[in-house]
């Protein structure tokens, strides 16, 4: 193991972490609101093959981006209509995200398939700062969408610990009735937390087409949906910690094709299965802290409100 | 005064719910400044009307105004808005929140600064004399402070119309004192505070007028409460004059020890002591009350000896067979019903239908191969509904649609279908009208007539002396006196529930 591979894997924990990052401080929010949204890996998979394409077809990585992640929020709000506004079973509803929109990127990104990257995020430049030893090849060799998934997550701490909105949104989620007494809108508060969620879940999977891989082809997600969804259990529902689980879940995803280059005898697969070990750990751990205090989880995820119910 | 237009004016309001007339053109007229009760029985459409009144119902027919302005909310909202706030009978309030948030949720500055946030709700408390520490989370506060914490919110907002539905229904009788001086302190400010009760010696001493429902509509408006007597409100309130309390010839000759417990102690989820050695028996045909004060270990106790909670020390016998260790089926099986405190929660299943929750107990004996026998349970909860005189809609509407009372006949007459041997009753006439309350305890003196001990534990004092054979305080989670209801004063009883020797 030399200091270009240590290197080289640092720098791979920071782009899964992004990635993972991305799509778990939205999943994050919406689940904060109430809305528990099991269809990460659909919408990231919309929202890579959307701005995939838009890459083609515009050459610019900025908007091919921006495409990936109205992609994501009007796919997810999809959720919204079905799970917030019929409060049908979120679960169920979730699942058929994820199902219906592997199946849709899919089938929408057939011709996709052989074409060249026409858009793509480099590294930042920022001069003398990329030089720096260790630091700057590692922290600094990050493309863009990196320093902005970091931004959104202080962003989403602020707003969701510090403001009006954000206690708001917490409220809904807590207590649907308590909100909803004290004049605030239910439906209107977590149809936009769910469609929040869709947008960063869209930017995480063109962060993937775009900067990670460059490139579109089915099931490029591989999972890393599902990973955001454990991953928002495992940070506690606050964008902090679930900052730091992103570091430690995108090292091990970093770690799986590296392995074998250390010499270590584990199977790949086994390590994959470590984020979801971990958060049943966290599970567990928070079951037995909560009791002595209410549990971390928003107490009404995975409940519809509906107001007339007597 | 009588040239200001009316605090709130209800004009014929009508109201349904699938099988349910709740308001059938019900009229309200509230002036400023003054308490207002709205007295009726349970299903008398009360909170119905109130809900009304808040926004979260919208009516079929009827006009709403408020302070001579005609509105119709299309929600909470739009109610809190005209200055019109309901504090709803189980509290709206967020328990991982603290005081502060929740008081200040939806209207506080777009930042929140979290200190000055603590600091506005704290002086708005003192002003009206609200005990409370804003930066406590909720879920730490006892009923009372969050009541308080639900006032708060309203004064919040400005509101002013205050709804109070049922407020004293969960306080201790000294927290129902202090409301009372709160409930004054903001009608001197100007405000309008509606106050539903089922309590009259409450409504006599806190309520200024007083206008009283009965099937949905309104029966007589606006009584001034100075001029009129309670037993005139009670027969108002059923339309024929009842029996206020029964008093119960005591059993003479009880029967062997068929419940005993011995140094029974609990710890609550948080690790704090609830119940601290307490040793009691209860004789067949026995009734043995227990007063307390609300949150003095009767709950938790309850909830022990049906299998419910988690024992710290000491041992629980039922016709002398050690069940210490059993669990609730077991102890079910053994002859022990439990109507517990919470009847929507614990007792009943509130999305089943009524005929699911009547066969909750029996249904392993109502059999048909691996199914359920539906003729046979249908039969069953037809049996309880005409034995226990319960009003339903339809046998398959939910539970939750019932009123109050009629819960509480299934509930009860569900428990005792089987003849147990022992029945734990926690709170079992709260919050029921003047009927229900009468037949609830008639029940239970018939039950123990035919040789069942009853464990009554209960906060109304005056059915306590009435009914049991034996009266036990607890305080601070002990059995701190006993006393033979005929021989002692509500006086000494009160001593002793407030932990005094």
């Amino acid at each position: 193991m030399n200091e270009t591979t240590v290197i080289g894997l640092l720098i791979a924990v920071l782009e899964f972490g992004t990635l993972l990052y991305l799509a778990a401080l939205g999943e994050t929010i919406a689940e904060k609101s109430g809305v528990l949204n099991l269809g990460v890996e659909g919408m990231m998979a919309m929202g890579g093959v959307a701005a995939f394409w838009a890459g083609v077809e515009t050459g610019n990585p900025w908007v091919a981006l921006l495409v990936g992640v109205i992609a994501g929020a009007l796919f997810s709000a999809i959720h919204g209509v079905v799970a917030v506004v019929m409060g049908a079973d979120q679960v169920v509803s979730g699942l058929a995200l994820t199902i219906g929109g592997l199946g849709l990127a899919a089938f929408l990104g057939q011709d996709l398939v052989v074409q060249a990257p026409g858009a793509r995020f480099e590294a930042t430049n920022l001069g003398p700062l990329n030089d720096v030893p260790w630091i700057g090849e590692i922290v600094f060799d990050q493309t863009a969408v990196s320093w902005i998934a970091l931004a959104l997550g202080v962003i989403a701490w602020f707003v969701l610990t510090r403001t009006r909105v954000g206690l708001i949104l917490r409220a809904v989620g807590e207590s649907a009735s308590a909100a909803d007494s004290s004049g605030t809108s239910v439906v209107k508060t977590r149809m936009i937390a769910v469609m929040i969620g869709g947008a960063l879940a869209g930017m995480s999977g063109a962060y993937l087409t775009l900067a990670l891989a460059p490139g579109w082809s089915e099931g490029t997600t591989a999972g890393r949906g599902w990973i955001a969804v454990a991953l928002v259990i495992f940070g506690a529902w606050q964008p902090g910690r679930v900052g730091l689980g992103a570091l430690l879940f995108g090292g091990l995803l970093a770690l799986e094709p590296r392995l074998q280059t250390f010499g270590v005898e584990v199977s790949p697969i086994l390590l994959s299965m470590l984020p979801y070990l971990l958060t049943v750990g966290v599970l567990v751990v928070l079951s037995i802290r909560s009791r002595h205090r209410p549990s971390a989880a928003p107490a009404a995820i995975g409940q519809a409100y509906r107001r007339e119910d007597r | 005064m009588s040239e200001q237009p009316a605090a709130v004016d209800l004009v014929d309001i009508w109201k349904r719910f699938p099988g349910v007339i709740a308001n059938a053109g019900a009229n309200l007229t509230v002036r400023p400044g003054t308490v207002h009760a709205v007295l009726g029985e349970n299903g008398a459409g009360k909170t119905t009307l109130m809900n009304v009144l808040a926004g979260v119902y919208r009516p079929e027919s009827g006009s709403v105004l408020i302070g001579g302005h005609e509105h119709a909310f299309a929600n909470p909202a739009a109610a809190i808005d005209a200055g019109v706030v309901m504090v709803h009978q189980e509290f709206r309030l967020i328990p991982t929140f603290t005081v502060a948030e929740n008081v200040a949720l939806g209207q506080s500055p777009r930042i929140l600064a979290k200190r000055s946030i603590e600091e506005s709700v704290g002086e708005l408390a003192e002003r009206f004399g609200l005990a409370t520490e804003p930066d406590k989370e909720v879920w730490q506060l006892s009923m009372g402070e969050r009541q308080r914490v639900e006032i708060l919110k309203a004064l919040w907002r400005d509101a002013k119309v205050l709804i109070l539905d049922e407020p004293t229904a969960v306080l201790t009788p000294d927290e129902a004192t202090e409301l009372g001086r709160i409930v004054a302190a903001m009608a001197a400010d100007g405000r309008s505070i509606i106050f539903i009760s089922h309590k009259l010696d409450e409504v006599t001493a806190f309520c200024d007028e007083a206008t009283v429902l009965r099937g949905g509509s309104t029966v007589a408006a606006s009584l001034p409460v100075q001029d009129i007597d309670a037993g005139r409100l009670a027969e108002l309130m059923v339309g024929e004059a009842t029996e206020v309390s029964i008093r119960r010839q005591r059993t003479t000759e009880i029967g062997p020890a068929v419940l005993s417990l011995e140094g029974l102690s609990v710890r609550d989820d948080r690790g704090v002591a609830v119940v601290n050695g307490v040793s009691l028996t209860v004789g067949a045909g026995e009734i043995v009350g227990i007063a307390g004060v609300a949150g003095n270990g009767q709950r938790p106790l309850a909830d022990a000896v049906a299998g419910l909670q988690q024992l710290e020390a000491g041992a629980i016998a039922l016709s002398g067979d050690d069940v210490t260790t059993a669990p609730p089926r077991t102890r079910s099986g053994a002859g022990l019903a439990y109507v517990p405190e919470d009847r929507l929660g614990v007792g009943l299943a509130p999305k089943l239908n009524v005929v699911e929750n009547s066969i909750l107990r029996s249904y392993r004996s109502l059999k048909k191969g691996p199914f359920i026998d539906q003729g046979a349970a249908t039969a069953a909860c037809e049996g309880l509904i005409d034995e226990y005189n319960v009003k339903v809609g339809k046998l398959d509407a939910p539970m939750a649609g019932l009123s109050g009372g009629n819960l509480q006949r299934l509930l009860v007459g569900r428990e005792l279908a089987d003849d147990p041997i022992v029945l734990i009753a926690a709170q079992p006439t709260r919050g029921l009208d003047v009927q229900g309350v009468a037949a609830i305890q008639e029940i239970l003196v018939d039950q123990a007539r035919s040789g069942t001990g009853i464990l009554l534990i209960s906060e109304d004092l005056d059915e306590l002396l009435a009914l049991s054979d034996r009266l036990l305080v607890m305080h601070e989670g002990s059995v701190v006196a006993e006393f033979d209801p005929d021989d002692v004063t509500r006086a000494e009883v009160g001593a002793a529930m407030a932990g005094a020797h």
